[in-house]
């Protein structure tokens, strides 16, 4: 069986991971880093993923799009409250989510899918075999639409996902295998941009979700926003300046703010520097812990209450935890880990990296799905209540949270009316008593043979599979025919627009290719012109004014290449040059070693 | 499985599956979950009762352990993590049973939910949702629905709202009292009818033993249910 990949897909950064002999370990690219920023910017050259994008978050805001994470799966209406935090712009179309990138619009999985494809590129070149499967965490706190969201990103990304995860049940993996741990454990994992708690019995290999509760918009990117909303009225009353009218230094602003919090993290104080627009200088701010706390102790309580409902929800109080494991860069604060010891009445535990836990946890996974690891066993739940909308508006709950996946539930469905050849169904996730309150699913018409009222039979079964995403299937209980259900998404991709995406992706793959031949090419041949014009200029006088001549003429040949677009034709004018260049690098070299040969010792030179 | 009670519960399996035929080498299936020939896994009958599915006999109570460690046996046996690699329709059993085996273990895990499911296996569904009070609850819960309709047309802040608040409070307390009582009057059923199945006597004496107990489970079930949700009511309304 091909191998199969673990990926943490995160708000701030994205990691893979692999199995490594009963070893889960993340891969690194260049610089020996496995973090990949969740960063996608369009620039002249094409589009770029991760680390270089997030050099652009500050040179070209309005084309740079980071925490797509927080629009999967979700509606223009349903972010309205932190648009202002955004220099891209955000559409809508189809209760979709479209993100402006120059001329071209994209949905949330399509971006999502950029970086999954530089995390399968870089898989790839590590592993030297082609990666097209994959495990992919989630939010446990994810609804459906975000998770189909997150298996759509991986399709066009060319990723067949079999498998979607929850990222604290992925880190209890990577630590139950580590460990080997027994008993009732509590997973507190506070991301870039959401919040997950989960309590999971660990037992003869079986880990058994008991409860998981969360905020899919709760995470460090909210704790940043609440520094630079500080520094922004600090530059304000000093300055009589409105920074957000310059997004590029709103970016800087912003990521100044992210640094100063990790800095407290470690310091007492730091100090807050920004360089301001229209020559108004340097800002600087002195910040203390003890302030930085005060600001976010509100949106650390927030993460208390889920805890507390997970905790009933499992039937347990604190004192029943042996252990808690705390997951993802925001729990680096002490702060956080402060509230969690004083909640749990036990010292958390952090021994793997909390940035690299959930996707080694999900490396345990693809392996246990590979067929590798056969001890493990992960059950897990759904985080929300499933129902359907009735009379009046009501929502009636068909599978309850919490209730371990896969779950089905069957309703039986007939007709009002002489005749009636439909029934309209409208499915809800959420825990509200009203329609209106949850989360809307989908919809769709079960089609019903046209008979006297009351006398159709038809039987609807909802199963949630072992990724949490809703199936629906319907049959006719008097002849016993199935019947296909094409279910149109609320807040996502019909099966048409992530198809549509996916022949566009291999169209952007080519472009991709080329266009990064190009950009190289360029770039060497940038800086053997750079090289050789200061070799002409260095030692011209060790050669022939021929040799010098025939390297100008190569020199403007490769120039007028440069600017052209053909990669080829470029790398042509390079060996040209370096040709015609040979005899003045010759006798460059030579002349060096004469001259460093000049007052030296006989002993010094052999 | 060599208690009497066991066996007599694996030889009801055995006679459940009997009828079926392996969906892949068409071989008799009997017994367990997997052909004995080629070693597909099989559907778990729609037939099968929950109690039949975990091996266990038709009694109310149950040791949590053993009902465990059944539930974790099963889930390695039919869990889709371990039919990646297997074929489309390996797939969609594992799918099935898994569910099935979920739902099996929801509702033998939970007291309440055993009996109600019990109660439906052994005289029909009993999902007749009262709603008039209890006799003995009567005068006290039309008191309290007064109670509560003057609460909700109070004005939150004012002191007689405190003061109704504090009688609501009180009247929660009492109510949940009452059905704790009432799942102590279920537990003691559970003795009544695990010594009738285990005496396993087919006397009409039997018969008119085993019709009175499913009949006051019923009731006391139904009343539980009808004041589990005035109190659910209730601390919604004072919430």
């Amino acid at each position: 069986m091909a191998r199969i990949v673990g990926i943490d897909l995160g708000t701030t950064n994205s990691l893979v991971a692999y199995m490594d002999k009963g070893t889960p370990r993340v891969i690194a690219g260049r610089h020996e880093r496995a973090m990949v920023p969740s960063v996608v910017a369009l620039t002249d050259n094409g589009l770029i993923v991760g680390d270089p994008a997030k050099e652009h978050l500050t040179r070209n805001p309005e084309r740079t799009v980071y925490s797509v994470k927080r629009f999967m799966g979700k509606s223009l209406a349903d972010v309205q409250d932190e648009l202002a935090y955004f220099p891209y712009t955000l559409t809508e179309k189809g209760g979709v989510i479209r993100i402006k990138l120059g001329e071209k619009t994209y949905s949330p999985p399509q971006i999502s899918a950029m970086i999954l494809k530089e995390l399968k590129l870089r898989a790839e070149a590590f592993l030297g075999e082609s990666i097209t499967k994959a495990v992919i965490t989630v939010p446990a706190y994810f609804n459906d639409s975000q998770r189909q969201a997150t298996k759509d990103a991986g399709m066009i990304a060319g990723l067949e996902v079999l498998r979607i995860i929850n990222e604290p049940t992925a880190a209890s993996l990577a630590y139950g295998l580590q460990e080997k741990t027994q008993g009732t454990i509590a997973v507190y994992d506070l991301g870039g941009g959401t919040f997950d708690i989960s309590i999971l019995k660990l037992k003869n290999g079986i880990f058994e979700v008991l409860a998981t509760n969360g905020d899919t918009h709760l995470g460090g990117d909210d704790f940043d926003h609440v520094i630079a909303d500080l520094l922004l009225g600090d530059i304000h009353a000093q300055y009589g300046l409105d920074l957000s009218a310059y997004p590029d230094h709103m970016q800087g602003l912003r990521l100044e703010a992210e640094r100063a919090k990790i800095r407290l993290s470690e310091a007492l104080t730091t100090t807050a520097t920004l360089e301001l627009p229209d020559g108004k200088g340097r800002f600087t701010r002195e910040l203390t812990r003890e302030h930085l706390e005060s600001l976010c102790n509100p949106l650390v309580e927030r993460t208390l209450g889920p805890c507390r409902l997970a905790l009933k929800d499992a039937g347990l109080t604190p004192n029943d935890i042996d252990e808690v494991v705390l997951v993802g860069g925001s729990t680096r604060m002490p702060l956080v880990r402060q509230r969690v010891h004083a909640l749990f009445g036990k010292q958390p535990h952090c021994e793997l990296n909390p940035d690299e836990v959930v996707a080694l946890g999900a490396a345990v996974q693809a392996d246990i799905l590979s067929g590798g690891t056969t001890d493990m066993l992960l059950l897990d739940v759904t985080p929300l209540s499933l129902g359907i909308e009735t009379m009046g508006g009501v929502m009636s709950s068909l599978i309850r949270r919490n209730t371990t996946i896969p779950a089905s539930a069957k309703e039986m469905f007939t007709t009002y009316v002489d005749g009636q050849t439909g029934v309209d169904i409208h499915i809800l996730q959420g825990e509200r008593e009203l329609a209106k309150d949850n989360r809307s699913l989908a919809r769709f018409r079960l089609k019903v043979p046209p008979l006297p009222a009351g006398v159709p039979r038809i039987e609807v079964t909802f199963l949630i599979d072992a990724n949490g995403i809703l199936n629906v299937m319907a049959k006719d209980m008097r002849t016993g025919d199935t019947q296909s259900i094409e279910v149109k998404p609320s807040y996502g991709l019909s099966d048409q627009e992530v198809e549509r995406m996916i022949e566009d992706s291999f169209k952007f793959a080519a472009d991709d290719v080329s266009t990064r031949k190009l950009i190289e090419a360029r770039l060497d041949a940038g800086a053997l012109i750079t090289t050789t014009e200061k070799s002409v200029a260095d030692g011209g006088h060790l050669v022939s004014p021929e040799d010098v001549a025939a390297i100008r003429s190569a020199l403007s040949a490769l120039t007028t290449a440069k600017d052209g677009n053909d990669p080829r034709a470029i790398r042509a004018r390079m060996a040209d040059l370096e040709q015609a260049a040979k005899s003045l690098t010759v006798a460059m070299l030579d002349d060096s070693l004469k001259r460093g040969l000049q007052g030296k010792k006989v002993s010094e030179v052999t | 499985m060599d208690g009497h009670t066991h066996q007599h519960a694996s030889d009801r399996r055995e006679l459940q599956m009997a009828r079926s035929m392996c969906w892949h080498c068409q071989s008799e299936v009997s017994g367990e979950y997997f052909c004995d020939r080629c070693v597909k896994v099989q559907p778990v009958s729609k037939e099968l009762d929950y109690f039949t599915c975990f091996g266990f006999p038709r009694r109310l109570s149950i040791d949590q352990q053993q009902l465990e460690s059944k539930f974790y046996e099963l889930s390695r046996a039919f869990h889709p993590d371990f039919y990646q690699n297997k074929s489309g329709e390996e797939q969609t059993i594992s799918l099935g049973n898994s569910a099935m085996l979920n739902t099996a273990y929801r509702t033998l895990r939970d007291p309440i939910q055993r009996a109600e499911y019990l109660l439906d296996l052994e005289a029909g569904a009993v999902k007749d949702i009262r709603t008039t009070p209890p006799a003995d609850l009567f005068e006290e819960i039309l008191e309290l629905q007064d109670t509560l309709d003057e609460f909700r047309a109070s004005d939150r802040t004012s002191d007689a709202a405190g003061a109704l608040r504090t009688r609501l409070q009180s009247e929660r307390a009492t109510l949940e009292q009452r059905q704790r009582d009432m799942e102590t009057q279920i537990q003691r059923l559970f003795g009544r009818w695990d010594a009738l199945q285990d005496r396993g006597e087919a006397t009409e004496q039997a018969r008119a033993e085993r019709d009175r107990i499913l009949k006051e489970m019923r009731d006391i079930l139904s009343n539980r249910t009808y004041v589990k949700n005035i109190v659910n009511d209730l601390i919604a309304t004072i919430a």
